[in-house]
């Protein structure tokens, strides 16, 4: 009988076939499809890009009015030539396509709350949270109001067009790589999508209020209001504020009023023990710096103006570069795949930057409902009813999983019985921001694409509600400028820093501060305009601008103090500025720190750290073990004096922000969380803790030593990721200095992540790094070919070019056709 | 000469269907089967010649995009499998699964012949 050996090899080459066709769990996670992924004619090996690849193209796109040319320079940055703006954002759209579209996907379904459909049931509560926050209902709202605007809808449509034409011209084999990996396929981008994106940045840099009121609740419920105010101080001794200190500021035309009862039911007196902290929390270190230094303090006479965005490093890049030249307009800078316009940038006649405001602008309402149906909600001495929405969240491999929120007077319900942790025991709480309030999404910056002068720019992003931006600006014709912008709460004295009452409009928002009156400054004196995430005014501005520790204090001053120093400024002055490692937050530390030391009390090991941070130069250059020895000890003192304190409460709370310690160091020798809660008979010092935090600090340092990690860049190890945090897809170990407090604000996993300086001369000189490559697919040799120059400070002189000249240009390097037909 | 002749027909059959990224992975499972129905060798050869036929297709074809590409993605994939970072295990690897998959298809298709000719 013949039969069975062949019924035993026909199961086998089945069941092998089956295996190498099936997803298998492998620690945690899931293997691709074997079979599939290896194949050379369709798995993983289609995406490595050969290294000579061309990248010309002659390509139909039924839906372009006109021809488009784009070039594409040394760098993969292409420079579109089209003959009208909605072809150039159609391009735009087909271009971020071909290059990040898995990254453009997976980002908008992260925003949408879509992550468990395609890694499975651990991100079940990551999607929770986004729905709950509602993400998907503000972006829909946003999406309708923008699209009043003709322009705005044409573009963000043609963009959709774009991305659509790409994804429908691919073959299986050639989607990206990650696709292939998670085993799932590109769907169809829609203009909804652009807004989930724009949405994300929202929530990434508005939405630490989610956490942060949570634990302030907590911090003042422990504490009581007074010794609150007193440990999380909203006064800012080192405050150099963006507006120069003394600026006369309008009268504020809302006059807020706090609620009467408030000094019991919000100030001191818990109505709640404690309450939850979100899964997912924007990176506190989500700031940036900006600056524009006017002709009269450049050699050449004209404005410079620069910018860097801190955010998480990511591989690939939230930046893509891209030129965009119409007959209205041409314009170069870094724009975010999925979304058309360029966010950061310049034109022919201005250049523009952003960093993060960091206003509060997200709240919780503490709310009762009827009951767990969430139907019915008491507001204003009656039962509403509540819009009660229903999120399917669709989970790889398992059912769906269904969840309601509830929609109040003040926004969704992000916290109930259905979604809590221990310690919201049942609690509603209502979400308030001011991003589910519409707004014209991308309005700002396709007009900054196209502003000519001043008056433009000020039009321009007088239409920006969220997140709220410092907007720098400075043009050819020499005018330099500031304007803080966004949809800003009037709010009363630490109005929103806590759980709100929700059963009434008591606590409601009292209104939104005229675009007038927010904080802005044109041509002052001094040459120069800059922020750095610091307290926009002093506090003579006449609005509650918010929680001190929403503003770092130190990047803010280095950089004043820096520009009011620099004359005859040059490109190149500016490049060595905003990668300087100079740590002023040390400058100002070392001495209160030293000033509690008895060197007689320690080893002699303890006296050699120490001794390496007295003679540190006080630079977070990567060679540097000052910098780490600094900072352990810093940590050791700050854990010192707070966690035993801290470690009290049950509930999550805040550690005072570092100006706090500094400021009772300087200032005060004696302070009663020095005294260690867990020894109460013995009243210790700030030189007991000192000497503690030395001895903590030197055991840690001794380690790393030994590891060969005492160097600063060792210890810090700067790392660029993937987003799906894959190591081998990510950067390690980047030899970079920088951190907290420095202009080069480069952390761990954040930093600079997209460095721009702008010499405003006639052909404007322009430079720009960041950490990636203009190609997405991790088998690209552009996928993260800037990211060494990035972090040894070096930059590309950007090409700025009209179509002519790119036609010529030596470092252009292929021409892409595009015609309709 | 048999033997030679399947190899490279199962190289050419399986090439030819992997052109259609539409198709499964695993078309070339029947086109080694059917050659080796076809062209009929004892199981022993028909396995050899099947597993050959996709070894060599899929380690030709994975070299040369390699190679072309300076390993830089095979370096990665390496890292994530985790085959310790070399390109040449992750080629090896995927030439013995085109192999073993195209070969096992191939004797079954051996046997089927010897089964139906026994009757």
């Amino acid at each position: 009988m013949r039969i069975v050996p062949f019924l035993i090899s026909a199961i086998g080459t089945a069941g092998l076939i089956v295996a190498l066709n099936t997803q298998l769990p492998a620690g945690g996670s899931k293997t691709p499809r074997l079979g599939y992924f290896l194949s050379p004619q369709q798995g993983f090996w289609q995406n490595a890009e050969a290294v000579n690849a061309s990248h010309n193209e002659t390509t139909t796109l039924t839906g372009l009015k006109g021809k488009v040319d784009v070039y594409m320079d040394e760098r993969l940055v292409p420079h579109i030539y089209a003959e009208n703006d909605v072809d150039a954002y159609y391009t735009q759209g087909y271009l971020h396509a071909k290059y990040r579209l898995w990254q453009m996907e997976f980002q908008t379904h992260v925003a949408a709350g879509r992550l468990s459909e395609i890694v499975g049931p651990d991100r079940i509560d990551t999607d929770k949270f986004f729905r709950r926050m509602g993400m998907v209902y503000a972006a829909e709202k946003t999406m309708r109001e923008a699209s009043k605007n003709k322009d705005i809808k044409a573009a963000i449509e043609a963009y959709a067009e774009g991305v659509n034409d790409y994804i429908n011209k691919l073959k299986p084999e050639q989607i990206p790589f990650e696709y292939k990996l998670l085993d799932y396929k590109p769907e169809t981008w829609t203009p909804e999508k652009t807004y989930l994106f724009l949405m994300f940045m929202s929530y990434d840099l508005t939405a630490r209020g989610v956490t942060n009121d949570l634990k302030m609740t907590n911090a003042r419920n422990y504490f009581g209001y007074e010794d609150f105010d007193q440990l999380y101080t909203n006064v800012q001794d080192s405050l150099d504020p963006i507006i120069p200190k003394g600026t006369a500021y309008l009268p504020a035309s809302i006059k807020t009023t706090i609620p009467a009862g408030a000094d019991s039911l919000y100030y001191r007196k818990a109505t709640n023990g404690g309450t939850a902290v979100a899964p997912v929390v924007p990176d506190k270190n989500n700031g940036s710096n900006n600056w524009a230094v006017s002709g009269s303090k450049t050699q050449s006479g004209r404005p410079i103006l620069a910018n860097d965005p801190h955010l998480g490093l990511n591989l690939p890049s939230l930046w893509y570069e891209v030129q965009i030249t119409t007959p209205t307009h041409s314009t170069y800078g870094a724009s975010f795949p999925g979304s058309p316009a360029v966010i950061i940038g310049f034109n022919d006649s201005i250049a523009w930057g952003v960093t993060n405001a960091g206003r509060d602008v997200i709240d919780y309402y503490d709310m009762r409902f009827k009951d767990s149906t969430l139907e019915q909600y008491w507001y204003n001495g009656v039962w509403n009813k509540a819009d009660v929405k229903e999120e399917i969240i669709k989970v790889k491999g398992r059912p769906d999983v269904i969840d309601h929120v509830a929609y109040t007077a003040f926004g969704p319900v992000m916290y109930d019985a259905s979604y809590k942790n221990e310690s919201t025991k049942g609690k509603y709480l209502a979400l308030k921001w001011t991003a589910h309030e519409g707004g014209q999404g991308l309005q700002t910056f396709y007009d900054l694409n196209r502003a000519k002068n001043f008056d433009d720019y000020l039009n321009a992003i007088h239409k920006w509600t969220c997140p709220g931006q410092n907007f720098v600006f400075a043009s050819k014709t020499g005018d330099i400028a500031i304007k803080q912008q966004g949809a800003f709460v009037a709010r009363w004295n630490r109005q929103g820093d806590f759980i709100m009452p929700g059963e009434d409009n008591q606590y409601m928002w009292q209104g939104i501060i005229p675009n007038e009156e927010n904080p802005m400054i044109k041509n002052p004196e001094r040459g120069f305009v800059s922020s750095a995430n610091q307290k926009s005014t002093d506090d003579t501005y006449p609005y509650y601008l918010g929680a001190a520790s929403d503003f770092p204090v130190y990047r803010g001053v280095i950089i004043n103090k820096k520009l009011a120093a620099m004359n005859h400024i040059t490109a190149a002055d500016i490049q060595q500025m905003q990668t300087d490692n100079y740590n002023v937050f040390a400058e100002m530390a070392r001495p209160a720190l030293m000033k509690f030391v008895n060197e007689s009390l320690l080893t002699a090991d303890e006296r050699k750290y120490l001794g390496i941070l007295k003679n540190w130069n006080l630079r977070n250059d990567i060679g540097e073990q000052g910098a780490t020895v600094f900072r352990a000890i810093w940590d050791s003192l700050e854990t010192t004096i707070w966690k035993d304190e801290f470690e009290k409460s049950t509930m999550p709370l805040p550690w005072p922000d570092e100006p706090v310690l500094l400021d009772i160091m300087l200032k005060d020798s004696m302070y009663y969380f020095a005294d260690n809660a867990n020894t109460p008979d013995n009243t210790e010092t700030l030189t007991d803790a000192v000497l503690l935090a030395i001895q903590k600090a030197s055991k840690t340092c001794m380690i790393l030593e030994k590891k060969g990690e005492l160097a600063w860049g060792k210890f810090k190890d700067t790392r660029v990721s993937h987003l799906l945090k894959i190591d081998p897809l990510s950067r390690l170990h980047l030899p970079i200095g920088g951190g907290a407090h420095i202009i080069n604000a480069t952390t761990t996993t954040h930093g600079p992540s997209w460095r721009m300086i702008v010499h405003l001369t006639d052909e404007v000189e322009a430079y720009g790094v960041y950490p990636g490559g203009q190609s997405g697919n991790p088998g690209s040799k552009f996928y993260d070919n800037f990211v060494d120059a990035w972090a040894t400070g070096k930059y590309f002189r950007i090409l700025f070019l009209k179509k002519e000249a790119a036609a010529k240009n030596k470092q252009i390097k292929w021409h892409l056709t595009f015609t309709n037909s | 000469m048999k033997f030679l002749s399947a190899i490279i027909l199962t190289a050419l059959l399986a090439f030819a269907t992997g052109l259609y990224g539409i198709l499964p992975w695993w078309s070339f499972a029947i086109t080694s089967f059917i050659i080796a129905i076809a062209i009929h060798q004892k199981a022993g050869k028909a396995f050899l010649a099947g597993f050959a036929g996709l070894f060599l297709l899929w380690s030709i074809l994975a070299i040369l995009i390699d190679s072309a590409n300076d390993h830089i993605l095979a370096t990665k994939v390496a890292n994530i499998l985790p085959l310790g970072g070399s390109y040449w295990v992750l080629i090896l690897l995927t030439a013995i699964i085109g192999g073993l998959v195209s070969g096992l298809a191939a004797l079954t298709g051996s046997y089927l012949r010897q089964t139906t000719k026994q009757r």
